[in-house]
């Protein structure tokens, strides 16, 4: 007896050491402040309104939304909205929201808060309707669309019906611009709300000091509990090299996008640490199947095997792409990493060349990207590489450029052979890539589906795809999907880009998120 | 001396409709439509539609122009459509820090500016003329994105002694309230000496940047003006009356010589009051010339439109005031061009 209970003892004791030692690990030191430079400056803080990541970057932070993306993936958990469920028939979406929660300005969030918010972006009619601008994700997104009525049942359950089922809602539903925002704020400042904030985040606003600096302040009631952090401050530095020795310098804790020849250097100091993660972004050669002939398979195929991606990828991304084998990338769900890439093989190429009647190859256009993407970071080198690539099998390809408007302009209206563009999503579903860029219904002038791939094979399923709620059923689909991608070769998928930050490593727990969405919640900083 | 004030202010006015005229048309003339730039990937006909709706697109020409000089008439210069901001507001809001760069700038060029001139004049042919005018070849030379990188890379990072970015500590930054949004001011005003010292040693790289070029102008030119008035009659009189050295070249020759210098002066500064676009960027300064840049990437119409014109009224004002100050350094120059 006396042995079982020194045994019991013992375990209890080591189990409280285990857990205390576990605890200088990891518990977070509140207090402090983190300075993050970036690129360039918000351009306002009214999330319905906004469309630039570095607007919404702020803006995640003084936000919530009724549901919210999961650390690091882009399944949906509960933000404002406690718990949720959809009809039978995928048309009528409920949300129970939280009860206790108050705006940064002390009014209290119920079901008007959100009805006002949401409201205000989808009904013409809504005095604030026309307040501080479009509301660009609203109607890019297809909500403005799909959406019915959204109302309220009682002060806190929101109903929202759709015109047809869309089983994307959910994921829509999380981004940042449709936040939930002060009613109170809103009425109070106007047009003038984008420059004083009020929602219900893990952070307030604080000052703005535009094409410098945004300051936040913690949010001690927060709902889910107080961020470790005491501030944050955005600061914006436009030169990349300056940024880096900013940080290095110790003025600032992180930063984004450092020029690609500087990450070698950033690898080797000791303070300093890089954070990575495959984006939600694809770079591709679309091929024009209008135009000859390119509306051969063979051709296509020819070309997916002449050009040497994993080389161009390495030289020109140095580290920060992975290349790419599906239209979606390998962060997103349904992705299907069992396809087999078209490897490069120059004799396969000629061979597939000669089978489709073009034994000594055919002259032809390739599109280069006027400007640095974050898919594609120079599309001039990139377009030269390939060129030399395609050469080598007998495609003469004349590289043609423009201004970027015009380039667009150009490419929508299908006048190119091959150009090159690319896709960031900033939502966790495949149907953002695939309908955007691959249905016939995006094949019409002027087009996202610039490769005018018109296959009715692949618009069925998509269409079925965004009708069903079934995950498991569509995830089948968009496999399947990717599997009528791979056969018929619409494109070169060429890269997707990755996320990267760097950090001092006194910043602890900062996390990316494949949307590329910053939270920044759950970072502390060491002493 | 009021009539031709008057008769200048008339004349800019008339530019100002002339340059009213071509940045209206510059902007409309270079190709890609501005929509299609703002939405990018994304755009659908649709959206494309509402944009160019929003942003007066869908007008004729003529009357967009007629709708924007009837604003300008009203002094109004429209609102960005990107943040929506008054274009007015965000031009004054960015005016202090481009001016307080400028006059950084122009008073370390003109005082090492003069100073190096007269001391190659005085030398002349010897090794000190040598040396000053070599560097000031150089100083014409250099471009000032490298020299600013360098100079960040040599004192910010190698010998961390001034900082790299902004016009102050963002800590100290916190505490201080922008009344002028002149931070040298600023400061003053709120009483706290440490964020003043900061904000003196923000200043003191980028003002060397952006001073380098018109240092390097302004040294060329006194010297080789302060050379032809020592060759003068009156400097060898003066000499011969048995002043010092010292008296005869500050206070005879140096006056004399000063006005082409003055016009180069002018010049620099009204040029440097629009907004230094490298200097800016690479300290992340946030002044008009940082601002106008970002309003030309995203191709927002009325910010170009309003800052270009704001520039070139400053510009032509600056010249105003130079001209004025000819009167001042050279009695025989008198105003409404019956100059000698």
């Amino acid at each position: 007896m006396n042995e079982q209970y020194l045994h019991h003892f013992t375990v209890v004791m080591l189990l409280c050491f285990i857990s205390v030692a576990h605890a200088a690990n990891s518990d977070p030191i509140i207090g402090g402040t983190l300075i993050f430079g970036r690129g360039g400056d918000s351009i306002g803080l009214d999330p319905g309104h906004e469309e630039d990541g570095e607007s919404f970057k702020v803006c995640e932070n003084i936000y919530d939304t009724l549901v919210q993306y999961k650390d690091e993936s882009t399944e949906v958990e509960p933000g404002l909205a406690e718990s949720w469920e959809t009809s039978d028939d995928g048309l009528t979406w409920r949300f129970h929201l939280r009860k206790g929660v108050a705006f940064h300005d002390g009014t209290p969030f119920n079901a008007d808060a959100v009805l006002f918010s949401l409201n205000r972006q989808h009904d013409p009619n809504h005095p604030f309707h026309n307040v501080g601008g479009p509301y660009i994700y609203w109607s890019h997104t297809g909500l403005a669309e799909i959406v019915d009525t959204i109302t309220a049942l009682d002060v806190y359950t929101i109903q929202i019906t759709l015109k047809r089922p869309y089983a994307p809602f959910i994921y829509t539903i999380a981004m940042t611009p449709f936040s939930i925002v002060s009613p109170n704020a809103l009425r109070k400042w106007k047009e003038d709300f984008t420059n004083h904030p009020v929602g219900t985040g893990p952070f307030k606003f604080a000052r703005w000091d535009r094409g410098d600096k945004v300051v936040l302040e913690v949010n001690k009631d927060y709902w889910g509990g107080r961020a470790p952090l005491d501030r944050i401050i955005f600061r914006s530095i436009p030169d990349n090299s300056v940024r880096l020795i900013e940080l290095q310098n110790g003025s600032i804790h992180a930063m984004e996008f450092p020029n690609p020849d500087d990450l070698p250097q950033i690898r080797e100091d000791p303070a300093l640490q890089i954070i990575e993660q495959p984006g939600m972004n694809v770079g591709y050669l679309a091929m024009n199947m209008d135009k000859k002939p390119l509306d051969t398979l063979k051709v296509r195929l020819a070309v997916n095997h002449a050009i040497n991606k994993h080389d161009i990828i390495t030289h020109l991304y140095q580290g920060m792409g992975v290349p790419a084998k599906n239209p979606i990338p390998p962060t997103m769900w349904s992705y299907d990493d069992s396809i087999e890439e078209y490897t490069y093989s120059p004799e396969k190429a000629k061979q597939l060349l000669n089978d489709a009647g073009y034994p000594n190859g055919f002259d032809t256009t390739l599109w280069a990207l006027p400007v640095p993407r974050p898919y594609i970071p120079d599309g001039q080198a990139l377009a030269a590489a390939i060129q030399s690539d395609l050469r080598r099998v007998g495609i003469n390809a004349k590289i043609v450029t423009f201004d970027w408007g015009t380039y667009l302009a150009k490419i929508k209206n299908g006048e190119h052979d091959m150009a090159m563009l690319g896709w960031s999503a900033d939502l966790g579903d495949p149907d953002n890539f695939f309908y955007y860029l691959l249905s016939s219904e995006a094949a019409q002038k002027p087009a996202g589906n610039i490769a005018f791939y018109r296959s009715d094979e692949m618009q069925e399923i998509l269409v079925q795809a965004q009708s069903i709620t079934d995950q498991a059923k569509r995830t089948e689909l968009y496999k399947k999907a990717q599997a009528i991608f791979h056969r018929d070769m619409p494109w070169v998928p060429l890269a997707h880009a990755k996320q990267i930050v760097i950090i001092n490593k006194k910043v602890q727990n900062l996390k990316l998120h494949p949307t590329t969405w910053k939270y920044f919640r759950q970072i502390w900083l060491e002493e | 001396m009021i009539a031709y004030i008057l008769q200048r202010l008339l004349s800019i006015a008339l530019s100002l409709f002339g340059v009213s005229l071509l940045v209206f048309f510059m902007v409309h003339l270079i190709p890609g439509d501005a929509a299609l730039i703002i939405l990018g990937e994304r755009a659908t006909e649709d959206a494309l539609v509402e944009l160019r709706q929003q942003m007066g697109l869908d007008q004729p020409l003529y009357k967009q122009y007629g709708k924007f000089l009837w604003d300008l008439a009203h002094l109004d210069l429209g609102r960005s459509f990107k943040t929506n901001e008054r274009v007015i507001d965000e031009i004054l809001r960015k005016f202090p820090a481009t001016v307080e760069l400028t006059l950084a700038a122009m008073g370390f060029s003109i005082v090492f500016g003069i100073g190096a001139g007269i001391i190659a004049a005085v030398n002349r042919g010897k090794f000190w003329d040598y040396m000053t005018m070599f560097g000031s070849l150089a100083g014409i030379s250099m471009p000032i994105f490298w020299l600013g990188l360098m100079l960040i890379l040599l004192f910010a990072y190698t010998f961390p002694i001034f900082p790299s970015s902004q016009r102050l500590d963002v800590m100290l930054d916190l505490d201080i309230q922008h009344r002028t949004h002149f931070y040298l001011i600023d400061t003053l005003l709120a009483g706290d000496l440490v964020a003043f010292r900061n904000a003196v040693s923000h200043l003191i790289l980028p003002a060397m940047t952006l001073g380098t070029v018109p240092l390097a102008i302004i040294a060329r030119m006194t010297r080789s003006s302060l050379l032809e008035v020592l060759n003068q009659q009156y400097i060898m009189t003066a000499h011969a009356k048995g002043l010092p050295k010292r008296i005869v070249i500050l206070k005879h020759a140096l006056k004399n010589s000063i006005i082409p210098v003055l016009t180069v002066i002018g010049l620099e500064f009204g040029y440097l009051m629009g907004g230094a676009i490298l200097t800016e960027h690479i300290f992340s300064w946030p002044g008009l010339g940082s601002w106008l840049r970002a309003a030309v990437e995203a191709r927002d119409i009325r910010p170009i439109q309003g800052g270009v014109l704001f520039v070139a009224w400053i510009f032509m004002m600056v010249n105003l005031i130079v001209d004025l100050l000819y009167a001042y350094f050279d009695p025989r120059i008198r105003v409404g061009g019956a100059a000698v």
